[in-house]
């Protein structure tokens, strides 16, 4: 076949590549820096993705003391922060706001959907589809360096005048047009990152749809590369809206257009000089076009994720695999019709908002039918309680609270009092973070053998699970309380200046309290994470006993190629525990089961 | 239904819509434990029974139960049903089509950061014109032209709304410069005041009281303190309240005296 | 290392990898243009009671000039495939003339259109003159860059071809292809362009 991974025994990941491979050794910087290995690829992104992710942790941690201590000095470390973000260690409002939109921005865009996609998504896909590479290995550097210059980006913007963006991840105009220089900032390492992803996923469909082995048929795929698959065309169709968005909100800043700015503004007593005649619900618009859809490209991966770990150590196929398979292509298809369901308040009449509430409610029921294949799943199942298992596990009912408390934001009628409250956060914190976040931990914790070759730790595993899985617990579900309170978002000073809050006040500090235990509990992954590279325990190639294609190469895979000889492939994606099957696995790529 | 939303920590409910609102959320947030609980015992027994050490063989063919189908069926079926039967419907009475204004008093509201600016028609009903150029943040806040002859009447007030109890109140609500959201968490009002549009919106107050303006939408670094006050009173205190609001009006309009 | 169907088409998609890279990449490109088309319709509703608020494109624009733009994008869309074509038949001088007049053609386009650009600035009128204006530089000043960018790539793919060609036949006359379809593409969008804001 095309699929010549002539790897030589001796040299790990030391083939030369194609056409230029002279025998001699490649310099660190070609191997390791500008690589256009997928396996190289993804490990980039998934480091870069757990720094900006940890980083998006540290800006939260922040936030939360001057929630919890309105306007109280941040003790040792408040005053490092300088005069224009913390004068004397007390928070402004200014800093406030910057550390709330790059919170959102950071966790979003350079945090989950680079480990999701840009690493998750690269380094698997391939090696599940049975190719040596991607289809477009150049492409795919470029996407990652793409990624990394937005993100530098994204950084150097606290440091101006002004500091980063204010106007939170969603930049509304006319404030995200009127605010200082750091919104400019945002804008260009938003096209930047954009790019990124246009490329990613053009690579990823292309990889998928033609480099698959012989005998993989579409519905023997792994669900992971469904998953991944319409989580690409997702990023490809919906973010060329917003980059033309962040075009026109780039020119209202810099060239003094009018696209988002009406006529007859006064800002700050001032008329504004520029043309008007522009609309802000346009922003909005183009804005939620893509949001929507990227909140399913933040989970899918996940979902994936989850599915192929409960397969595995349930020991059984996944229930239902083409009603999951559907479900998740509808679920795609739909996720583009939904997006005004973030914009009830806008002034919207009868028809539509039955439009988009109905398209709400229609959307939720793919997403019912993939939790409930997951639950049904394990019935019949010999269930082992591995540590990526009790990620997985835990994934399902906190995306449940997540998913379910979506339902009340969706009827506009309940959303007059939700929209815009701690409720609408606790909501997606429920799908982001103990729904995501745990799912993006069980891949780490089971694909990181396939990667180094070795084991993370076991008890460190579970002492990172348990503290992790209360403490977000307690940091997101007093949220919910806050928000039937009426305690809008993006306060300063959680709510301190208004009566209705007042009897609330203290749950947060609650959350404050929960945020600093899941801020300890990650030590525990930190410890096991590099500690492992070096000391944890060796594992042969298919340390989990897995059925899927990346466990047919070494742990970690040969060099440039991934596959010793081209495989191929006699059945789908889980067959555990066959009757009559010798082992209690089937591996897809061996003729006998 | 009512109850069951009260009780999960919203603040008092005083407008006529408010029931109906929370009513909507009392009844999602049933089905939504209703289905937590089903599913989470259901979710325990199996971790339970199919665990390693009691099950130590998978089964293949796994479960071949339809029931699932039943239960996501019917869970479509309730939400389709609290849709129409009551978001829609309320949505239609209460939002998309509020009160007109000969049957309510009405009111404007302009945001502006970080304040609400309230304009009443005064004595004749009807508002003077306004223009942008006349905006001054101290004596002129919305720029009412007070050579209009609509206008001398007017009376405005900046973060302070006040309003007679069961009374239907229109407010056509507007900004000046960015985004924010008009928020009464006792009537269940929330509304989002976009420059460049007017968008009205009604309530009728059942209970007087003293509460606040809250800004809901992210309008810059002073949008935590965008407070106003909000003051239901009975008829009789209102139109007290109204009458000092004139006197103060026609104060300023006198003719200045010769030796002022 | 090889990647499979890099040159030789799928048995069962039928394209090779970069042909289905570029299709995909296209339909980001609708959508992308899609959003200005639809900024444009929405903007225009928005101005629709405001006399005077939305000139007629031909009152602003010079028309002639456009035209003769068009005419020249379509011309250089069939040189593109007359490149192709030769290049495919293995007439690698006939397919450097035909290449060669396509980007000759492509940077008349810009020379026009920057011609264009400056009438409008020597009047006063610029993106923050009005919202129509703005969307008609924006639009334009995308769609250029669009032209920009394809006359970088065909320009090394002009200088390239010979010694590739004589490498990898297939692979080259692959990469004008994808290339082609890019410059289609192109082209159509001004086609849309072109009516919308210089005509209606
Ligand atoms: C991964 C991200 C993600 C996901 C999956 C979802 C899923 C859903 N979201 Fe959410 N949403 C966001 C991320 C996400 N959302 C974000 C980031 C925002 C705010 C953005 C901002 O304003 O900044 C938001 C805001 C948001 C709003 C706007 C609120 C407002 O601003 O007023 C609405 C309104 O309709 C909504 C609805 C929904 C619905 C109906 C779903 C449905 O798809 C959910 C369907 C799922 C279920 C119904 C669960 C099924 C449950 C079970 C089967 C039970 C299982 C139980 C056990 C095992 C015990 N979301
Ligand atoms: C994917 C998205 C995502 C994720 C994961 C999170 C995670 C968290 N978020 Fe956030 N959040 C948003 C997206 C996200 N958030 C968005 C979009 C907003 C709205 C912004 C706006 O208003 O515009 C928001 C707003 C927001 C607010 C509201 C602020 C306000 O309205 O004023 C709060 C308040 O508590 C909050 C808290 C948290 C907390 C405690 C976590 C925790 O769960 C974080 C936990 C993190 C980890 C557990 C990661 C640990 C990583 C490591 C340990 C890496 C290790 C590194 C190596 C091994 C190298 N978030
Ligand atoms: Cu005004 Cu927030
Ligand atoms: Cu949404």
């Amino acid at each position: 076949m095309h699929n010549n991974g002539h790897a030589n025994a001796e040299g790990h990941g030391h083939d030369g590549h194609g056409d230029h491979g002279h025998g001699a050794p490649e310099s660190f910087i070609r191997k390791y820096v500008f690589s256009v290995d997928h396996k190289v690829i993804g490990i980039q992104y998934g480091i870069t993705a757990l720094v900006f992710l940890f980083l998006g942790f540290c800006l939260i941690l922040l936030m939360r003391w001057q929630l919890a201590y309105p306007e109280q000095a941040l003790p040792v470390i408040g005053r490092l922060f300088g005069v224009t973000r913390m004068p004397e260690g007390v928070m402004l409002p200014e800093f406030y706001n910057q550390l709330g939109a790059m919170h959102g921005t950071i966790m979003v865009f350079l945090g989950v959907v680079p480990l999701a996609v840009g690493a998750f998504g690269n380094y698997l896909v391939p090696l599940q589809v049975g190719a040596p590479d991607m289809a477009f290995p150049k492409l795919n550097a470029a996407s990652y360096w793409l990624y990394f210059v937005g993100g530098v980006i994204m950084l150097i913007s606290f440091f101006i005048p002004g500091g980063a963006a204010k106007s939170g991840w969603t930049s509304y105009p006319p404030l995200a047009v009127i605010e200082t220089a750091g919104q400019t900032w945002w804008l260009l390492g938003m096209v930047f990152l954009i790019n990124s992803s246009l490329l990613g996923s053009v690579n990823i469909i292309t990889t998928i749809v033609q480099l698959r082995a012989p005998g993989l048929k579409f519905m023997r795929l792994p669900f992971f590369v469904w998953a991944q698959l319409v989580t690409s065309l997702l990023l490809l169709l919906a973010f060329p809206p917003l980059e033309v968005a962040g075009f026109m909100q780039l020119l209202d800043r810099v060239a003094g257009t009018s696209f988002f700015m009406p006529s007859g503004l006064v800002i700050s007593g001032e008329a504004y000089t520029g043309s008007g005649g522009g609309n802000a619900l346009l922003w909005q618009h183009l804005f939620w076009f893509l949001a929507h859809p990227e909140v399913y490209v933040l989970i899918l991966p996940a979902m994936g994720i989850v599915c192929e770990v409960l397969a595995n150590n349930s020991r059984k196929p996944l229930y239902g695999y083409k009603a999951l398979v559907y479900s998740v292509i509808f679920l795609g298809f739909m996720s583009f019709v939904v997006w005004a369901h973030h914009m009830f308040l806008t002034g919207m009449g009868t028809a539509i908002s039955t439009f988009f509430q109905l398209t709400t409610m229609i959307i939720s029921v793919p997403s019912i039918i993939i939790l409930t294949v997951m639950i049904l799943s394990l019935w019949g199942g010999s269930i082992r309680f591995t540590t990526p298992m009790l990620f997985a596990l835990a994934f399902i009912p906190m995306f449940g609270i997540g998913g379910l408390t979506g339902l009340p934001l969706g009827l506009s009628v309940a959303d007059i009092h939700l929209h815009d409250t701690y409720y609408v956060i606790g909501h997606f914190h429920f799908v982001v973070a103990p729904g995501t976040l745990l799912a993006l931990f069980a891949g780490i914790y089971y694909w990181y053998p396939k990667v180094t070759g070795r084991r993370m730790n076991d008890t460190l595993g579970r002492w990172h699970f348990w503290p992790s899985l209360v403490c977000m617990v307690g940091t997101f579900m007093p949220m919910f309380v806050l928000g039937m309170a009426g305690v809008s978002r993006r306060l300063y000073d959680g709510g301190a200046t208004y009566a209705h809050a007042q009897d609330y006040l203290w749950i947060n500090q609650l959350i404050t309290f929960s945020s600093w235990g899941l801020a300890l509990a990650q030590v525990f992954f930190i410890v096991n994470f590099f500690v492992s590279l070096k000391n944890g325990e060796k594992v042969e190639d298919n340390p989990w006993q897995g059925t899927t294609l990346e466990w047919a190469t070494t742990s970690p895979p040969l060099g440039h190629g991934n596959f010793e000889a081209p495989v191929t492939v006699y059945r789908g994606p889980y067959e555990y525990s066959v009757p009559r099957a010798k082992r209690d696995f089937s591996p897809q790529h061996l003729k006998r089961i | 239904m009512i109850e069951f939303a009260r009780s999960m920590w919203m603040p008092q409910a005083a407008s006529t819509h408010a029931g109906q609102v929370d009513g909507l959320i009392g009844w999602v947030h049933l089905l939504m434990l209703v289905l937590f609980v089903g599913w989470g015992i259901f979710f325990f027994f199996i971790l339970v029974r199919f665990r390693k050490r009691r099950n130590p063989k998978a089964n293949y063919e796994g479960t071949h139960s339809h029931l699932s189908r039943w239960v996501e069926g019917a869970v479509a079926v309730i939400e389709i049903a609290l849709l129409f039967g009551l978001s829609v419907p309320v949505w239609a009475r209460v939002v998309a089509n509020p009160t007109p204004a000969e049957e309510a008093m009405t009111i404007r509201v302009v945001g502006q950061q970080f304040a609400w600016n309230i304009h009443y028609p005064g004595a004749d009903g009807v508002f003077g014109a306004t223009s942008v150029d006349l905006v001054d943040a101290e004596a002129n806040p919305v720029g009412v032209d007070r050579d209009d002859v609509m206008a001398k009447d007017d009376i405005v007030t900046v973060n302070q709304l006040h309003i007679p109890v069961d009374t239907p109140i229109r407010i056509e609500l507007s900004s000046f410069d960015v985004v924010h959201s008009f928020f009464l968490p006792e009537m269940r009002v929330k509304q989002d005041a976009i420059p460049g549009m007017t968008i009205p919106l009604s309530f009728t107050a059942t209970a007087t009281g003293e509460w606040e303006i809250a800004c809901a939408q992210l309008c810059g670094l002073g949008h935590y303190r965008m407070r106003g006050f909000f003051t239901v009173h009975d008829q009789a205190g209102f139109n007290a309240w109204m009458a000092e609001r004139v006197a103060e009006v026609e104060a300023a309009s006198q003719p200045k005296g010769f030796f002022d | 290392m090889l990647i499979p169907y890099d040159n030789e088409n799928h048995p069962v998609t039928g394209v090779y990898n970069a042909k289905l890279g570029i299709w995909l990449f296209l339909a980001s490109e609708v959508l992308f243009f899609g959003a200005f088309f639809s900024t444009y319709i929405l903007l225009r509703i928005g101005a629709g009671g405001v006399a005077g608020a939305w000139p007629l494109g031909a009152e602003l624009l010079n028309v002639p000039l456009a035209t003769i733009n068009t005419v020249i994008l379509i011309t250089s869309s069939l040189t593109m495939v007359m490149a192709w074509a030769s290049l495919k038949l293995g007439k690698v001088s006939k397919f450097q003339i035909y290449f060669a007049a396509t980007i000759l053609l492509a940077l008349a386009f810009l020379v026009i259109k920057g011609f264009e650009y400056g009438e409008e600035f020597s009047h006063d009128r610029y993106p923050s003159t009005s919202t129509f204006l703005a969307i008609y530089f924006t639009l334009t000043g995308v769609h250029g860059l669009h032209i920009l960018l394809g006359v970088a790539v065909n320009v090394y793919h002009l200088f390239s071809a010979k010694a590739l060609y004589q490498e990898n036949p297939e692979k080259m006359v692959n990469r004008i292809e994808v290339a082609g379809l890019y410059w289609h593409f192109v082209d159509l969008v001004w086609i849309f362009l072109f009516p919308v804001l210089y005509l209606l």
